[in-house]
């Protein structure tokens, strides 16, 4: 029996289909939405990092992320679960902007 | 451009000419766009060129001694400044977090 209880973390990723990938106005849209949970946020271009704080606007659009990167985030504390999955659920909304359709996309 | 990236969440005024309509500022113009923006939480002021910075340092200096140390002149571009220092402030993050986060983006 543990003694103490584990810390809520969780893990996932997604790729950046929107037109403009982690531009200026979706680094905005994903910092706001990391500030409404209490749990530490990070995001990375690799599984291997460098993880930087979602949380805070400068770093997030330092990442420059073009379209076609996949958004790796991890987070840990309370809520840690509902956190990654609101930000995946953004990042695969394309955040809300146009997504121009990739050119090797074959219908039918 | 901040309501845009940013929303409707953050109080936001601007102001520019001098008194006579030329370039510049004015202390009078910048205290009332100061009224426009308050909140409880404070101002953080955004700058270009020399006066603008002067004038705005004499602006707060004339506010009452208990609004004058919630209102801070961020050392940061304007443009992303404003845009960082309002995406902070959105979070409800404290005065001194929004200008540590408007700041980041000056070189050290």
């Amino acid at each position: 029996m543990k003694d103490h209880a584990a810390t809520e973390q969780a893990t996932d990723r997604a790729e950046l289909i929107n037109a403009v990938g982690l531009h200026a106005r979706p680094s905005v849209k994903l910092t706001q939405l990391a500030k409404t949970f209490d749990c530490r946020i990070e995001i990375a271009l690799s599984a291997d990092g460098p993880w930087v704080d979602a949380k805070s606007p400068v770093k997030v659009m330092r990442v420059k992320a073009p379209r076609g990167a996949v958004l790796h985030v991890r987070t840990s504390g309370n809520g840690a679960r509902a956190a990654v999955d609101a930000l995946m659920a953004l990042v695969r909304s394309g955040f809300g902007d146009a997504m121009d359709q990739p050119a090797d996309v074959r219908h039918g | 451009m901040v309501r845009q990236m940013v929303g409707d969440s953050v109080n936001l005024a601007y102001t520019g000419g001098d008194p006579g309509g030329g370039l510049g500022t004015g202390v009078a113009s910048i205290r009332e766009a100061i009224d426009r923006a308050w909140s409880e939480a404070g101002v953080a002021i955004l700058v270009d060129l020399g006066g603008a910075e002067t004038n705005s340092e004499m602006a707060v200096e004339m506010l009452d001694a208990d609004r004058r140390g919630r209102v801070v002149v961020c050392n940061a571009p304007i443009v992303e400044g404003a845009v960082m220092a309002a995406t902070e402030a959105s979070g409800g993050s404290p005065l001194e977090t929004v200008r540590r986060t408007a700041e980041e983006l000056s070189p050290q």
